[in-house]
C-alpha cells in the first residue's frame, strides 16, 4: 500500500505525462486536422490534474522516491498557477496560428510535456530532480519557440534561447557540482545539514554559480539579455506562456532552494538576491522606456517585475516567501490578460501588428479590449485599487518587517520610473487619436479569458483572505 | 455607533460607482443625466450626514463607523467620519454637483467615458475622506491618480500629455515613500485603523522618518513651494471640471493628510519640523504670489494663486494650536469653494472666446454685468475681503501662528496684500476698461445654467464668511482633541500672548496692550 501512496502524491505529473504521451500518439496518427481536439483535451488533462491538486497526498508534504521529490503545499500552489497558465495559453493558440496554415498538434502535447516538468521542478528537494525537470521544460520551451517554422524571427528566437540556456544550464551545473563535492550530497536537506556549521569557500562558490543559472531561468538582471529577443520572436501565445508558467515554477524553484537548501547560508546569499532585485527593477524599467514593439516592452516588464519578486525572497522570511508567491499569482494574471490584449491586436487583413503606435486611439475603436489593457497595465504599474498594487504592497511589507527598508524605499522609488512606461501605452490607447482600422474580429474565448482576468485584477482585493492563508500554507512548508 | 439605520457611507460611495458604470454604457445625454443625478442623490445624503452629524459636546469623536473586519485579508473595510472628514466630505459633494453642471455644455467628447471618470473620483475623494485603515486610505488616496491622468490627458488643452505625465509621476513618487512609512507603521503599532494609530506613540527618532515619507506625499498634493511645479501644468491643461476638482478637493487632501496622520501621529516630529514647514510655507507666499503677478494666462494665475492659499494653511496647521488648526480648515474649504468657483469664472468666458490670455478680454462689466458682478465676489473672496469665507480662515490661521513666531505670521501677511494685488490687477484687465474687441463684445452674459451654479456658491462663500460657527461647530472637538493630542510637542512660541494670563508671573506690563 505503501508504494500506491507515493503515486498517489505524484499523481498530477502522472495524469500529465500520460495524457502527453496519448496526445502524442493522436497528434501524430491523425495530424494536424486533429490540432483543435488536442487542444482541448490537454485542457482537459490539465483541469483533471488541477483536480488531482485537491488530493491530500498530493499537498500533505510527503518525501517520496527517496527524498527525491516533495509533494507539499508550496508545490501545489505553484502548480495551480502553472497549470492555469499553461490552460490559458493551450486555449488562445488555434487563432494566432490559423494565419500560417493553421496550429499544429504538438503544440499542446510540448506544453504538457512543459508541465510535468515544471511540477518536477516546484516539488524537487534534490539537485538531480531539479535538474531532470528543469531540462524537461526547457526542451519543450525551445520547440515551442521556433514553432511557426517559416518565420525567421521565430527560428533565431528557438536558437537564440537554447544556446543562452544551455549556457545557464551549464552555469548551474557545475555550482551543483561544487555544492555537492564540498558537501557530499544533492539533497537539500543534506546541503543545509553541511552549511549549517559555517560555510566554505568551494560551497560559496557553488551557490553563486547556481544562483547565477537559476537568476538566467527567471531572467533577472544581469541575466536577462535573452528574454526581450525571445519574447518578441517566439509566436505570441508562446511568450505568454514563457512569461507566465516557466517564470513561475523557475521562481518557485529558486525560492525552495534558496530557503530550503541554502537556508543556513543566507547571509551569504541574500545579497546577491538584493543586487538582483535592484538591477532588475531598474534596468527592466529604464531600458524599457524606449521600447516600441509591445512585445519587447511586456519583456522588460517581466524583468521590472521579477526584480520586485525577489525583494520578497531577499526578505527570506516566511512571509516573504508568501509574498512571492501572490506576487507569482497576481503577476501571471495580468501579464496573461496582456498578452492576450497583444493577440487581440490585428489589422484589417488579420495580420497580427505589435507596434505599440498601433494601438492608438485603441479606446475609441474598441473600448472593451482597451479598457482592459488599461486596466492590466495600471495595475502592472502598481496603481491601487487594481490587484498588482496588492503585489507590491506584500513583497514590500515582507521587506520592511525584515529590517530591508531601504531596499523597500529604493525598489518602490524605481518602481515610478516603470509605471512611465506603462503610461505611455496607456497615453497611446485613451489619448492619441486613431490611426489604423483594427480587426473587430472578436473570440469567445480570448474574451472570456481578458474579462476573467480583469475581473480579477479589479476586485482581487475580495480573494485576499483567501490568497493570504492559501499562500502562508504554502510559505509554511519550507520552514 | 451609526445614527442612522443604513451604511451611508458606503452608500455615499456606491451612488457614484453605480454611476459611473452605467455612464460607460449609455449615450452622451443619458450619461450626463445619470451623473447628475449620482451626484444630486450624493449631495442629499450628504446633507443628511450633517444634519445626523452629532455635534454636542458629548459625542463620540468618529462617527458612521462601519467596520468589516478583515474583508480584504491585511485590512479592514473601516469607514467613519469626525467633523473636519464631514466638512471635506461636504465639500466634495457639493462641488461634484457644480463640475458636472460645468462640464454639461463644454464636453461634447466621449461624454459617457468623462462622467464615469468624475463619478469615479467622486468615489474616491469620498473614501478618503472617510476611511478608518490606513492600506483603504492609501487606495482611495492613490486611486485617484488613474482617473485625473485620463480627465487631463483625454480632455485637456493643448499640452494636455506632458501636464497628466507630470501630475501622474510627481504625486505617484511623493505617495509611494508615504507607503514605505506605512508599512512601517502597521508593523510596529501591529494595526491599520487610523483612530488607533492617531493615539499610539511611535519612538521619537522613528517618528522623523515617517513624518519626511508623509511629508514627501503630502507636501506634492497640497502643493508646497518647491515640489509645485505640476500644479500650474496640470491646472492650465485640465477642463474646467478638472480644475475646479483639482483645486477645490484634491490639493485638500494633503492638508488632510496632515491634520490625520502627521500631527497627531506624530507630533514630535511635527514640533521638529514645524521650521521646515514655515520656511517653505513663507517662500511659497512670496514667490508664488509674485509669480501670479506677471502671469498672462488666467488658469495659471489662479493656480499660483492656490499654492499662496495652500502655504497659508500649512502655516496654520502647524501652529499647533485651535486657532491655528480651524484657520487651515476654514482656508482650505473656503479656498475650495472660491478657487473652483474662480476656475469656473475663467471656464465660463473661455467657453465663449476659448482663450485663456487676459489681454485678449477686457470691458466685461460692459455687455457681462451678472458675470462681472459674480466674478467680483469671487475675486474679493480670494483676497479675504471681511465678510467672505476666506477672511475668517486666513484671520484665524495667522493669528494661530502669531503665537508661534511672529515673523511667519508677517511674512505670510504679506501675502495677503500680493494676493490683493494680483486678483484685483487680473479683475481690472479682464472686466474693467474699454470694451473695444469685437468678439469680446459678441460675448453674453450668463445662461441660466451658469447662473445656478454660480449663484449656490456665491451664497456658501458669503455663508463662511458671515456666520463661520455652521462649518467650525462640527470640527471644534475634532480639533480640540487634535491640539491635546500635540499638546506636550508643541513648540515654545516667540509671541507672549501665547502665555497663559492666569499665570502670575507674567506681569501685566510685560504683556503690553495686548493685555486688558
Amino acid at each position: 500500500m505503501e508504494s500506491l501512496g507515493v503515486f498517489a502524491s505524484v499523481l498530477p505529473e502522472i495524469i500529465l505525462s500520460v495524457a502527453a504521451l496519448a496526445l502524442l500518439m493522436v497528434a501524430a496518427f491523425v495530424g494536424d486536422r486533429a490540432a483543435g481536439l488536442v487542444g482541448w483535451l490537454a485542457v482537459a488533462a490539465l483541469a483533471v490534474t488541477g483536480l488531482a491538486l485537491t488530493l491530500p497526498a498530493v499537498h500533505a508534504g510527503g518525501e517520496i522516491f527517496g527524498g527525491l521529490y516533495r509533494a507539499d503545499a508550496f508545490s501545489t500552489f505553484a502548480k495551480a498557477v502553472i497549470y492555469t497558465a499553461a490552460a490559458a495559453c493551450i486555449i488562445v493558440a488555434p487563432r494566432f496560428f490559423a494565419k500560417d496554415g493553421g496550429l499544429r498538434a504538438e503544440y499542446a502535447v510540448l506544453i504538457l510535456l512543459s508541465c510535468v516538468g515544471m511540477s518536477m521542478m516546484v516539488s524537487a528537494v534534490d539537485f538531480i530532480t531539479l535538474y531532470v525537470g528543469l531540462e524537461l521544460t526547457n526542451l519543450s520551451s525551445y520547440v515551442l519557440a521556433s514553432f511557426t517554422r517559416r518565420d525567421l524571427r521565430s527560428a533565431e528566437s528557438g536558437l537564440k534561447y537554447f544556446v543562452l540556456s544551455s549556457l545557464a544550464s551549464g552555469i548551474l551545473l557545475y555550482g551543483m557540482s561544487l555544492l555537492y563535492g564540498f558537501s557530499g550530497t544533492t539533497s537539500f536537506a543534506g546541503v543545509a545539514t553541511a552549511l549549517s556549521d559555517g560555510i566554505s569557500m568551494g560551497q560559496t562558490f557553488g551557490l553563486v554559480f547556481i544562483l547565477a543559472g537559476l537568476a538566467f531561468k527567471i531572467s533577472a538582471v544581469p541575466f536577462h539579455m535573452w528574454t526581450p529577443d525571445v519574447y518578441e520572436g517566439a509566436p505570441t501565445p508562446v511568450t505568454a506562456f514563457f512569461a507566465t508558467a516557466p517564470k513561475v515554477a523557475a521562481f518557485a524553484l529558486t525560492v525552495r532552494m534558496a530557503i530550503v537548501a541554502m537556508g543556513p547560508g543566507m547571509s551569504s546569499w541574500q545579497q546577491i538576491v538584493i543586487f538582483l532585485a535592484l538591477a532588475s527593477i531598474v534596468l527592466g524599467a529604464v531600458a524599457a522606456i524606449t521600447q516600441d514593439n509591445i512585445k519587447r516592452l511586456l519583456a522588460y516588464s517581466s524583468i521590472n517585475n521579477v526584480g520586485f519578486a525577489l525583494i520578497g525572497l531577499a526578505a527570506g522570511t516566511a512571509d516573504g516567501v508568501a509574498s512571492v508567491l501572490s506576487y507569482l499569482l497576481i503577476y501571471v494574471v495580468m501579464t496573461l490578460g496582456s498578452f492576450i490584449c497583444v493577440l487581440q491586436m490585428r489589422d484589417s487583413e488579420g495580420n497580427q501588428v505589435e507596434s505599440i503606435a498601433s494601438l492608438a486611439g485603441l479606446s475609441q475603436t474598441r473600448p472593451g479590449l482597451a479598457a482592459a489593457f488599461g486596466i492590466f497595465l495600471f495595475s502592472l504599474a502598481g496603481i491601487p485599487p487594481l490587484f498588482g498594487f496588492w503585489a507590491k504592497f506584500l513583497v514590500f511589507d515582507a521587506a520592511v518587517a525584515a529590517g530591508l527598508a531601504p531596499l523597500a524605499v529604493v525598489g518602490i522609488a524605481a518602481s515610478v520610473i516603470s509605471a512611465f512606461y506603462y503610461l505611455k501605452v496607456i497615453k497611446t490607447i485613451y489619448l492619441d487619436t486613431p490611426t489604423g482600422q483594427f480587426s473587430t474580429e472578436r473570440n469567445a474565448f480570448d474574451y472570456g479569458i481578458i474579462t476573467v482576468c480583469a475581473a480579477v485584477v479589479v476586485v482581487g482585493y475580495l480573494f485576499n483572505p483567501l490568497l493570504g492563508e492559501a499562500s502562508a500554507a504554502a510559505a509554511a512548508s519550507l520552514f | 455607533m451609526n445614527q442612522l439605520d443604513f451604511p451611508i457611507l458606503s452608500l455615499m460611495l456606491a451612488v457614484p460607482m453605480a454611476g459611473a458604470i452605467a455612464c460607460l454604457f449609455v449615450s452622451a445625454q443619458s450619461a450626463r443625466w445619470i451623473a447628475l443625478g449620482a451626484t444630486l442623490a450624493n449631495l442629499l445624503l450628504g446633507i443628511l450626514l450633517w444634519v445626523t452629524f452629532d455635534q454636542s459636546v458629548d459625542a463620540p469623536m468618529w462617527q458612521f463607523v462601519e467596520l468589516q473586519q478583515g474583508l480584504f485579508g491585511r485590512f479592514s473595510w473601516a469607514l467613519g467620519i469626525d467633523g473636519i472628514a464631514l466638512m471635506l466630505i461636504m465639500l466634495t459633494v457639493f462641488l461634484m454637483l457644480i463640475c458636472i453642471g460645468v462640464s454639461w455644455e463644454s464636453v461634447q467628447k466621449r461624454v459617457g467615458e468623462y462622467m464615469a471618470a468624475f463619478l469615479f473620483m467622486e468615489v474616491l475623494m469620498i473614501g478618503v475622506f472617510a476611511a478608518q485603515d490606513l492600506i483603504l486610505f492609501y487606495v482611495f488616496f492613490e486611486a485617484g491618480l488613474i482617473p485625473m491622468y485620463l480627465i487631463i490627458g483625454i480632455w485637456g488643452g493643448a499640452e494636455r500629455v506632458y501636464a497628466s505625465y507630470k501630475f501622474f509621476l510627481y504625486t505617484l513618487l511623493g505617495s509611494v515613500l508615504m507607503l514605505i512609512a506605512m508599512l512601517w507603521m502597521i508593523r510596529d503599532a501591529g494595526t491599520t485603523s487610523i483612530p488607533v494609530l492617531m493615539n499610539y506613540d511611535f519612538d521619537v527618532d522613528v517618528q522623523k522618518w515617517l513624518w519626511l515619507g508623509f511629508f514627501a506625499s503630502f507636501a506634492v498634493k497640497m502643493p508646497m513651494w518647491p515640489v509645485h511645479t505640476w500644479l500650474p501644468d496640470a491646472h492650465v491643461q485640465a477642463p474646467t471640471a478638472g480644475s475646479v476638482i483639482l483645486a477645490g478637493v484634491l490639493l485638500k487632501m494633503g492638508g488632510y493628510g496632515f491634520i490625520r496622520f502627521s500631527l497627531p501621529m506624530f507630533p514630535y516630529a511635527s514640533a521638529d519640523f514645524a521650521w521646515l514647514i514655515f520656511a517653505l510655507s513663507m517662500v511659497a507666499v512670496v514667490y508664488t504670489s509674485l509669480v501670479a503677478l506677471v502671469q498672462k494666462d488666467m488658469k495659471k494665475l489662479i493656480a499660483y494663486s492656490s499654492v499662496a492659499h495652500m502655504a497659508i494653511v500649512t502655516v496654520g496647521l502647524f501652529a499647533f494650536n485651535q486657532q491655528g488648526l480651524e484657520g487651515a480648515m476654514m482656508v482650505m474649504l473656503g479656498h475650495g469653494l472660491v478657487s473652483g468657483a474662480l476656475f469656473m469664472c475663467v471656464g465660463i468666458i473661455y467657453d465663449r472666446l476659448h482663450t485663456r490670455e487676459i489681454d485678449r478680454y477686457g470691458g466685461l462689466a460692459i455687455n457681462m454685468p451678472r458675470y462681472a458682478l459674480l466674478f467680483l465676489l469671487f475675486t474679493m473672496a480670494s483676497i479675504g475681503l471681511p465678510g467672505t469665507s476666506n477672511f475668517v480662515g486666513e484671520l484665524l490661521a495667522l493669528m494661530g501662528v502669531y503665537q508661534i513666531s511672529s515673523i511667519v505670521a508677517l511674512v505670510c501677511t504679506t501675502g495677503i496684500i500680493m494676493g490683493a494685488g494680483y486678483m484685483l490687477y487680473l479683475y481690472r484687465r479682464v472686466v474693467f476698461g474699454d470694451l473695444v474687441k469685437d468678439d469680446v463684445k459678441a460675448m453674453t452674459d450668463l445662461s441660466p445654467r451658469e447662473l445656478a451654479l454660480m449663484v449656490p456658491l456665491a451664497a456658501v462663500v458669503l455663508w463662511m464668511g458671515v456666520y463661520p460657527e455652521s462649518f467650525l461647530a462640527p470640527m471644534r472637538g475634532d480639533i480640540a482633541a487634535l491640539v491635546a493630542r500635540t499638546e506636550a510637542a508643541r513648540p515654545a512660541g516667540d509671541a507672549k500672548i501665547a502665555m497663559d494670563r492666569t499665570d502670575k508671573t507674567v506681569s501685566h506690563a510685560e504683556l503690553g496692550g495686548e493685555s486688558h
